[in-house]
């Protein structure tokens, strides 16, 4: 979204010139233009292809991936692979996937909602340090605490359990969901809700009838954000999800076997092209708050 | 989908609701949700492993259900004189600072040339990044151990079509610790590349046209325009893209498990992350494993400390 706006504004500052100008230096700088288009599709086809490469292998029979030659299109391909690859074992763990997300993404939502108003509207004691602390907390790595949440969650009873892990993974995804609400909520001015009290509602119902209904997008787009961190994660369920695996942790499985056995890298590719499309179309759809929340502040500047 | 809420006069920071009089407990309410999961889940593992990282807590602790003895500084002495721990920082350090540079540099080049294409291939190439850019790390990692295999990959097959080039089967990430992080780096540069991209384009669109123009006119070349007109409204990007990739770049545990479960496992293949896993959780001693992850947290919360303080500029400005 933010990379259409962008576009625009690119459009704006491109065509400024004068006319005359714009018409020489087009014909002039023509070659150079079509040498970088070229080069430009270059790099579009490398960034691109891992990806196609999934699509692509995922419906082809192992024996025409044993072909010494690559077949670079799926002419003549099935959907055999994803049939071979929706196991018990795979449902089990979507079902694990699934429940994490669900809880993880819900608490986070009403927890980050809260905090979000809170440094928003209030002015309180310890405001700037709670944001400090939630923006220091957001870039720690779970490589340096899985030990101790590995303890923990063995002390608790709570290991290859998914209360266990939406418990991490929502501390984990609370600090930047609460950084991104926080921008929606600046977005509705307060006068709003006061001009609303004025008129006789009060304080609560101001807030539910006025501003809940304009920050809706933004609970939908942090909402999606938290559901692509949890679905994705890897580290930590590794550490704590020994005996109950979530889907990256069932495709890790085929991995480990491509070392030691000749495996089915068809079945391999459909597994991954399972567990990477939904990711890749939620995330599409909210790819422009992601770049503008990392660097909000550096852009503006 | 914002365009409502963007699309009315914003209020500045002074119209929020003074609340002078009494102490409002409504805040401290409303932020103890997200307070207490932190300290669950985020605050108790950094104090546990403060602590333990002061404790003797090896297998026998663990399994024999002995109490950890506090040893203080042992484990720290300990990691400083390990030579294997040192030669992993120092791998991990400038793994980091290489792919990061080369992800920066990638990028900012590849916005800088999407300002110099029509917008049909400007479209093109971002659509490319942003598939590339939402693919989930570990499916990532499976495709691109396929696309390295040795018998049947793609890389093999398109290497040997060069001419005078063959490379035969040849296996890339089980040879040596540098091909196999050399791998490693490709792969992260690919996933880390279209965030660096799309920021720097988002920087670059705020040059104004007018000046570029009028520089051009005064005679500056296609460098000068890039050092003196865009470079400065960039740097505040670059900035924060560079520090925000030299952390994400220091913990990369998962490319490097999974591209250790396809190919060699031991520790001259392995970065700080891995090392810790190996020492602290499969080798049973908690103590070490902690001390090493403190000095891991230390790094990074000290580069993390210029990114929070640009977001909080902003914040009280």
């Amino acid at each position: 979204m933010t990379a259409m706006v962008a576009e625009r504004s690119a459009e704006r500052t491109r065509e400024t010139p004068a006319p005359a100008a714009s018409t020489r230096r087009r014909r002039r700088f023509r070659p150079a233009v079509w040498l970088l288009s070229a080069l430009a599709l270059v790099l579009a086809v490398a960034w691109a292809f891992p990806v196609y490469w999934m699509v692509n292998s995922s419906m082809l029979s192992s024996v025409t991936l044993e072909a010494a030659t690559p077949t670079f299109f799926p002419v003549g391909g099935s959907l055999k692979n994803f049939e071979r690859v929706l196991t018990p074992s795979f449902f089990t763990a979507l079902g694990v996937s699934v429940a994490v997300t669900l809880l993880s993404v819900a608490v986070c939502l009403v927890f980050a909602f809260l905090a979000s108003i809170a440094i928003s509207r209030f002015r309180f004691r310890g405001r700037v340090s709670f944001i400090v602390t939630i923006l220091l907390i957001q870039m720690l790595p779970a490589e340096g605490l899985f030990i101790a949440q590995y303890k923990m969650m063995s002390a608790l009873g709570l290991l290859s359990n998914v209360v266990g892990l939406s418990i991490l993974y929502v501390a984990a995804v609370v600090p930047f969901t609460i950084w991104m609400l926080r921008g929606f909520v600046v977005g509705v001015p307060a006068e709003l809700e006061e001009a609303a009290m004025l008129d006789g509602l009060s304080r609560t119902q101001a807030f539910l009838r006025i501003t809940l209904p304009l920050l809706a997008p933004g609970l939908v787009a942090s909402g999606v954000f938290a559901f692509l961190q949890c679905w994705n994660e890897f580290t930590v369920a590794l550490v704590i999800m020994e005996n109950n695996r979530t889907l990256p942790l069932w495709l890790r499985g085929f991995v480990q076997q491509s070392a030691t056995q000749a495996i089915d890298w068809g079945q391999v590719m459909a597994a991954s092209a399972i567990v990477a499309i939904p990711v890749i179309v939620f995330f599409v759809i909210v790819q422009g708050r992601m770049t503008s929340g990392l660097v909000s502040g550096a852009v503006k500047g | 989908m914002t365009t409502t809420v963007a699309s009315r006069p914003v209020s500045p920071p002074a119209g929020r609701t003074p609340q002078p009089r009494r102490r409002n407990w409504a805040p401290y309410l409303l932020i103890l949700g997200a307070a207490v999961v932190l300290l669950l889940g985020m605050g108790y593992p950094v104090v546990w492993q403060i602590v333990t990282s002061f404790q003797k807590y090896g297998a026998l602790q663990q399994l024999g259900g002995k109490a950890p003895d506090f040893v203080w500084f042992d484990n720290y002495i300990a990691i400083v004189h390990n030579g294997t721990f040192w030669a992993v920082t120092v791998r991990s350090v400038v793994f980091c600072v290489v792919t990061a540079a080369i992800t920066v540099v990638v990028g900012v080049l590849m916005a800088l040339l999407m300002t110099k294409v029509p917008a049909v291939v400007r479209f093109v190439l971002q659509i490319a990044l942003l598939l590339a850019w939402a693919m989930p790390v570990i499916a990532a990692m499976t495709v691109w151990i396929w696309l390295f295999d040795r018998r049947r990959g793609v890389v093999n097959y398109l290497l040997n079509l060069i001419p005078g080039v063959d490379v035969g089967q040849f296996n890339w990430i089980g040879t040596t610790p540098e091909l196999f992080f050399t791998v490693a780096g490709i792969i992260i540069v690919w996933m880390s590349v279209p965030f660096v991209a799309f920021s720097a384009y988002a920087g670059l669109t705020q040059v104004s046209g007018e000046v570029l123009e009028a520089s051009q006119l005064d005679g500056a070349g296609a460098w000068q325009r890039f050092r003196y007109v865009m470079f400065p409204v960039l740097k505040p990007v670059i900035a924060i893209v560079l520090l925000l990739n030299l952390i994400w770049d220091l913990r990369v545990f998962a490319q490097i498990t999974l591209l250790q479960d396809a190919g060699p496992k031991s520790t001259d293949y392995d970065l700080l992350g891995t090392y810790i896993y190996k020492t602290g959780v499969a080798g049973f001693d908690y103590g070490a494993g902690a001390a090493m992850s403190i000095f891991v947290l230390a790094i990074t919360i000290a580069l993390s400390w210029f990114y929070v303080r640009s977001l909080i500029k902003e914040e009280t400005s």
